[in-house]
């Protein structure tokens, strides 16, 4: 008897159960797949807590604070990291702006070539990596032209120049033409036009597109790697320091990068939010 | 005129850009700076690479254009087996991240509600760590010694002293991983864009879910599939990084041999006869979508 009552109130629950696993079986799987996603961010942001012995962090050994305490203790890091970010700077600025006309004459005008334009521009977006950045060498190489900070400015300008254009041209699209159309009927010529409605309107776009290019050239290590000469970016660092092992403070920088532009993205968010 | 003169603001050259030379003009005006940034710093470069690689010639000696086509077949020849490992890496990790992201698009972009913004900015977060950093934390969670290896080797998948580092699989992880943003970005795209009606019609004409989602759900986030296969095959194919990080010597991709035949070796024709057959090989995958898509909507 207790047998069948158990039995009967044991299938009810299970019933719910798998119910309740089929309805929310989706939202626990995307809960698995971020935690998936996190799951190297917390290793790089846990080891640069790592009391490691030896050249190598691989291994975790307990809790300190002095890498953190000594982030600018090895030499060259630093160097490399103020490097990545004049680069970084430079080549979102110049980018952002040869990328921002482009992006204006495809939405605002007509012309003869444009499918041209549009193939030159998706072309590099299509070609691996390692490809732009042997090209480059290769051409570098024949002109004899020293390779260096310079060289990886060009080649970084180039490959940004096509995000750029897509992400204005998405803020583009998107906006009122009446709103120019007005500007000119009160008079405003095409330059005031540009400079009082279409510039103020696109703002947004314009500078999310310079954040992309920053953090696209910050990062990038196969181009970078082509290029260089004796530059020495943050992630050519990284790849240099991987053979004799990787110092914690690396970490510790790389945590550092990780909340920085966390909190951009948030702030973005929250600013995004205000204004719809 | 009068208009012409209150607004003192545009500048002598506006004026006298649109006076010389019309309004047809100014499109391309606006396209020179960049698009000669592309002609002197794309083109030209592919076409010097498509010149090294018919070189001849040694370092010491120097590299003379002769038009030796044999360049190709014997880098092909040499590295072949390294040529097929990247497509064959390239493909499965594409299809693993294609896996584990459509899911996660749909949950985002159906069940999401009021977080949906914070969810996908979830997803790029961990995409805002350094690229190389990320590749080394791979080695630690897929560490002889790890949780993982042994889990596995618990249950039997994995032979007692068998290891994932410097393996195969340790490089396809690597590479499902780090593109796993391109995969997931474009899916959640078009997954948003379809309208929740569509699919509730089909299920009052007594589609089941699995009919409505084959029928209707599946074939209109099918340009989200195509573009998140290709910018994560690309990537893929032509990467070294995970190769070099998480795999040994027999697992080298032909970016491996690319990197160190330019930067190494110095044996720049055959290094050159390598990336531009990569970059062929590529563009010939992607042309048919370009031919469907049209170039409108390459850069939309």
């Amino acid at each position: 008897m207790t047998a069948s009552v158990t039995s009967r109130q044991g299938v009810r629950p299970r019933g719910r159960l798998l119910s309740f696993i089929r309805r929310h079986a989706l939202s626990f799987y995307a809960a698995v797949a971020l935690g998936y996603l996190f799951l190297p961010v917390a290793v790089v942001i846990l080891f640069s807590f790592n009391d490691n012995r030896g050249r190598f962090n691989f291994t975790w050994n307990g809790l300190t604070l002095k890498h953190w305490a000594n982030a600018f203790e090895i030499p060259n890091l630093f160097d490399s990291l103020v490097t990545s970010l004049q680069i970084a700077f430079l080549s979102a600025l110049v980018a952002t702006i040869l990328g921002t006309l482009i992006a204006l004459a495809l939405v605002r005008y007509s012309f003869r070539g444009r499918s041209t334009t549009n193939l030159l521009l998706f072309l590099p977006m299509a070609t691996p990596e390692v490809v732009l950045g042997s090209s480059l060498l290769a051409f570098y190489l024949t002109l004899g032209v020293a390779r260096g900070f310079w060289t990886v400015v060009v080649a970084h300008i180039m490959f940004n120049i096509s995000y750029v254009v897509v992400t204005v041209k998405a803020r583009l699209a998107g906006f009122d033409r009446d709103l120019e159309e007005a500007a000119m009927d009160l008079y405003a010529n095409e330059w005031a036009t540009f400079r009082k409605v279409t510039l103020p309107m696109i703002m947004p776009g314009v500078f999310a597109a310079f954040l992309l290019g920053f953090a696209l050239s910050f990062d990038d290590f196969i181009i970078t790697n082509f290029n260089s000469g004796q530059t020495v970016t943050f992630p050519l660092f990284i790849w240099g320091a991987a053979r004799v092992g990787v110092p914690p403070q690396v970490n510790v920088f790389g945590t550092a990068i990780f909340a920085v532009t966390v909190s951009i993205m948030f702030i973005n968010l929250a600013l995004q939010r205000r204004q719809t | 005129m009068a208009a012409e003169v209150s607004v003192p603001s545009t500048p002598a050259w506006a004026r006298w850009i649109r006076a010389k030379l019309g309004r047809r003009t100014v499109p391309y005006l606006l396209l020179v700076p960049g698009g000669l940034w592309l002609l002197f710093f794309y083109v030209a470069p592919v076409a010097q690479l498509a010149a090294v690689s018919l070189q001849e010639g040694t370092f010491e000696t120097g590299y003379l254009l002769t038009w030796r086509w044999a360049n190709y077949t014997d880098a092909l020849r040499t590295f072949s087996s390294q040529f097929i490992r990247s497509f064959v890496y390239a493909g499965v990790a594409t299809a693993a991240a294609l896996v584990i992201a459509y899911p996660l698009a749909y949950a985002i972009a159906f069940r999401g509600g009021r977080f949906k913004n914070l969810l996908l900015v979830m997803v790029l977060m961990p995409f805002l760590t350094p690229f190389l950093l990320r590749t080394l934390a791979w080695k630690v969670i897929l560490a002889d010694s790890g949780v993982v290896v042994g889990a596995l080797q618990s249950i039997g998948v994995l032979a007692e002293n068998g290891r994932l580092l410097a393996t195969g699989w340790a490089v396809v992880a690597g590479i499902t991983y780090n593109f796993l943003a391109f995969m997931t970005l474009p899916i959640y795209v078009s997954l948003e864009k379809i309208d929740p009606s569509l699919i509730e019609a089909a299920q009052d004409l007594y589609a089941s879910p699995a009919v409505a989602f084959g029928k209707v759900t599946l074939p209109l986030s099918l340009p989200g599939i195509v573009a998140g296969t290709l910018l994560t095959f690309i990537p893929a194919a032509g990467d070294f990084v995970n190769a070099q990080l998480l795999g040994n010597p027999q697992q080298l991709m032909i970016g491996n041999v690319i990197d160190s035949r330019f930067l190494r070796v110095l044996d720049y024709p055959t290094a050159a006869a390598l990336s531009f057959t990569l970059m062929i090989v590529i563009l010939s995958l992607i042309i048919p979508y370009v031919r469907a898509a049209g170039t409108e909507e390459l850069v939309a």
